[in-house]
This record gives C-alpha cells, structure tokens and sequence, in this order.
C-alpha cells in the first residue's frame, strides 16, 4: 500500500457526513415510530438536515470525480475490490437520492416543504398522490438499505482497519493512526 | 501491512466488528421501536381506530366521511395583534375545506355521528398555510394521546364494563359526555359551531407569545333538531343539506381567538378555559362551493394540524404531534389505495 489517503477536504466530508447521515436515518426511523410530542421536532431536524445531506454530497461527488480515491491495495481479491466500488456507488446514489425523495415525495403531497420557520422549499412535483405513494415507499424502503449499506461499509472498514491492516481504513481515517495502517 | 500467512485467526478483530455493526443494528432496531412493542405507534392509533370491518380503502383512518368546499377567509386584521402569520393580516385568503363526521365506518349514517368536523386549509400569498380541523364538542374526551387510545380500545371492547372502567380511570371524559348527551342536535354543517380545541402559540410582530385556541361561530342560527328525527332522514342528509343551503347564498363563520391567561390548562384539551378569557374576532370564513370527496379538492389534502405558517407553532398541548404523525400514516396508506376509491367525474383532477 503507498499510504496514499484521501484529501483533507475529503476526510472531513467523509467524517462531517457520517455523523450527519447517521444522525439522519435514526431520526427518520425514530420519528415515525411514535405518536409522542418528540416527533415534531425530529421531523424539523430532518428537512433542513436532508438538504444540507444533498448540498454536501454534491459537493463530495464534485471532489471525488476531480480528486478520484487512493488506489486499493493490490493484492485485495476482486470480489472485494468488486464490493468496495459497487458500495461506493450505492452510498453516493443513495446520498444524492434519499433528500431528493424526500423532496418529491413532499412536492407530491402538496405538504408545504418547510426547513425553518422562514424558510420553504418550492415544490419540485405537481400534487400526486399516485407518486407521492410511491414516492414515500421508496424514501423509506431505501432508508433501511441505506442503514444496511452503511453497516456493511462500517464493517469492511473496520475489517481492513483490524484485520487485513492494509491501508484502506488510514486512507479515509480522521487522523492518520500508524495502528491501523 | 499485508497479513502475513502465519498470522493467528483474528478471533478478537472479528468479535470487534461484530460486536459494532450489532450494536449499531440493535441502536437503529430499538430507535425505530422494533424492540417496544408497547410504545403508542402511528400503526396501532390506526389499529384502534379502524372499523370491525376495517378501514374504506382509499379514505381517511377517521372522520371518513366528508364533503369538500372550497371558499375564502377574510382576515380583519384584529388578529394580528396576537400573531405576526400573514394569514391574520387584514386580507382575503383562498380556503379548500372539508365538512366531516367523526368515526372511521364508512356506511353509519349521518344521523349516527355526535361529533361533526370542520377542517381548513388557508393559504397566504406568501406560500405559508394555516391547516387546522376542528370539531362541534367543545371538549376532547381525555387529556392525552395515550388516554385517546385506551378510549379507542375501551369503545371496542365487548368486555362489559370497560367504558366503565375507562370512565372511571379518566374522569376527564364526564365534560365532553355531559356535552354528548345535552347538547342539542342539528339538521346542518352550517349550523355548528366548529372548535379547534388544541393549544397553540401565537407570537405577534413584537415577539410576545400568546397561547389560544380557536373555534368557528356560525352565522346561520342553531336549530335543535331532535336526533330521533334525524335518524329518519337520508343517511347522508347533511350532505344534501349544505349542497341545498348554499344554492341560496354562501355560508359563513366568523373565526374567535381566545387567549389563555397563565394556569389556564393549556396542555389539556379535555379542559376548557374559564370563561372571560379575552375572545378577539379575527376573520370570516365564507364556503362558497361544494364538491362531492371522490373528485373534490380536499381529497389528497392532509389536514396536519401542525402546518402552521410563521408566527403561530405547537404548544405543551400533546394533541397537534399526535395527530399529526397519525394523519401522515392514515395519509400514506389512503394514497396507496388510491384507486380502490375512484374518481367519479370523467376529467376529474387526477
């Protein structure tokens, strides 16, 4: 391994969305799970915490196609390598979909689409509600696989971080940690 | 560093990661409720409200049956000496509405329903909304959410005794049962008086906040009609009624805004506040059209009572994000079905 890492920009994206997504989709499984007064302001959290998700990730994907990633060790087998750009994919799809269906998916119920009390998106879709169910099934059927996506990125990281101590996990690791290189 | 063949398993890695990622799926499994069966879930408030029958595909979970009209609310302007929202600066401001009646089976008839509903959606041009459903009782049943679902499951029951039972664990129940058995009935949507019931805060263009409830007073006087009367009409009598009455002119409402002084009991719906708390007129609501539900405007329109617009937002009163998380799922699942419940009209919106 060259102990080749992410940019600077890109480790503190990486870190900055973690905590955000994570943050995101245990308010989004929490807020639908209860009838209690919690949930108003979890779902006031959600909206303006989704866009920035987005804003973010664009800004990420921007960076990652400029910057591209150090290269993966070369004795890693295919499959794996397979699996880590397959998942790559699959988080930033889901990054980039996920507020867009949220979105929509608002757009469609003709709910007023508020991040703050000042402030309002505008629709993106006319009032359906054929689309808005489908639309709200997708947002959070996808949010589970995003949560397991998450988990098995989780776990390969901390697979290449402690067991195959090749590089991978100090390439995106906050600061750089010679234990885990 | 690459592993080297001779390495040993790496058994206590491998707990690590596993014991993460299962701690990390117990976190999401436990926050999404998977674990508390006995947490009050949007999905068993739908449960304990539905029919013997089950819920009318395509409806809403309550209040399943309903009329849309679509009309204006003309604010005076006295309103927006309590809250700074658009919607209560002197103007007028489109309104797409819904009569209805409590009780989620589609095929009781109208004469069966005590409590009636009016719900609003009043839009400002700024692209704020006022959403609000009120209802004739002047009380809610109980205080709280969870009170409502053990209400909902006492009604159900067919052990004897367990309104009993109920009544006797929520004393709160006797006001709106005194109001159930004594107040007069209406042959009229137009006739009620329409009570918003749940707190709310109002903050004017200063910054003072001011916690009130709202009701809607009709302009068409109140004529008792007994209920033994009314079961003799059409099963959907009120309907008819309203489409006749407005043929001869629109139907109005002037909305009342009453403001709670400290200790009134803001957090509880089921109690009213003294009487001589500071009523302010803020505005006329005036139906001007009727549309059946099936192709009507209020059809897809979820009335949350937590879309408020700028200057008014959610008090210690539990009701307004209960409601509001039901109403999603109740809108969810209505819209999923939503072609078990068919428009009528050729070119009806789609």
């Amino acid at each position: 391994m060259s102990g080749a890492r992410f940019s600077p920009l890109q480790r503190l994206l990486h870190w900055a969305m973690a905590v955000c997504i994570l943050a995101m989709l245990f308010i989004g499984v929490g807020m639908v799970s209860t009838i209690s007064a919690r949930t108003l302001p979890l779902v006031s959290i959600h909206k303006p915490l989704g866009i920035a998700i987005l804003v973010l990730a664009l800004l990420r994907l921007g960076l990652r196609l400029r910057r591209g990633a150090p290269p993966l060790p070369a004795d890693l087998p295919e499959p794996m390598r397979l699996a880590a750009h397959l998942s790559h994919i699959v988080l930033y799809a889901l990054m980039i979909a996920m507020p867009l269906l949220g979105w929509a998916m608002l757009s469609a119920e003709g709910y007023p689409i508020q991040l703050s009390p000042g402030l309002r998106l505008p629709p993106i879709l006319p009032q359906d509600t054929g689309l808005y169910a489908l639309l709200r099934q997708a947002h959070g059927l996808l949010g589970y696989a995003f949560f397991a996506v998450i988990l098995a990125h989780l776990g390969a990281a901390l697979f290449h971080g402690l067991v195959r101590r090749d590089g991978v996990f100090g390439a995106m690791a906050p600061v750089p940690d010679r234990a885990l290189n | 560093m690459p592993p080297s063949p001779a390495q040993r398993f790496p058994l206590g890695s491998l707990i690590v990661i596993a014991a993460v990622l299962g701690g990390s799926a117990a976190a999401f499994a436990y926050t999404a409720g998977w674990l508390s069966p006995e947490r009050l879930s949007r999905e068993r408030v739908l449960a304990g409200l539905s029919p013997p029958g089950g819920p009318a595909p395509g409806r809403r979970r309550n209040h399943v049956r309903g009329i849309c009209f679509t009309g204006s609310f003309e604010a005076n302007g006295a309103g927006a000496a309590l809250s700074r929202a658009r919607v209560l600066a002197a103007g007028s401001y489109p309104v797409i509405g819904r009569f209805n009646l409590s009780g989620a089976d589609l095929a009781e008839p109208d004469a069966k329903a005590r409590v009636r509903g009016l719900s609003l959606r009043i839009a400002a041009p700024d692209g704020s909304e006022w959403r609000t459903a009120m209802i004739t009782a002047p009380v809610f049943p109980v205080a709280t959410p969870e009170a409502f679902y053990a209400l909902l499951q006492a009604s159900a029951s067919r052990e004897p005794g367990a309104m009993a039972g109920f009544a006797a664990a929520h004393p709160e129940i006797a006001a709106f049962g005194a109001w159930a058995r004594s107040a007069p009935w209406t042959g009229s949507y137009a006739e009620e008086r329409y009570n918003g019931l749940n707190a709310f805060i109002f903050t004017d263009a200063s910054g003072g906040e001011h916690v009130v409830r709202w009701s809607m007073r009709p302009e068409a006087q109140p004529v008792p009609v007994p209920p033994e009367q009314l079961a003799g009409r059409a099963p959907d009598f009120l309907d008819e009624e309203v489409k006749a009455r407005l043929a001869a002119g629109p139907l109005r409402w002037t909305m009342e805004v009453m403001v709670a002084e400290p200790g009134d009991p803001v957090a509880d719906p089921s109690k009213a506040w003294p009487e001589g708390r500071r009523r302010i007129d803020v505005g006329t609501l005036t139906v001007q059209a009727i549309q059946a539900e099936p192709d009507g405007p209020c059809r897809d329109i979820n009335y949350d009572p937590t879309v408020l617009p700028e200057g008014m937002r959610v008090s210690a009163d539990p009701f307004p994000a209960a409601r509001s998380s039901a109403y999603a799922l109740s809108y969810e699942r209505r819209a999923a079905e939503a072609a078990q419940y068919p428009r009528t009209a050729a070119g009806g919106r789609p």
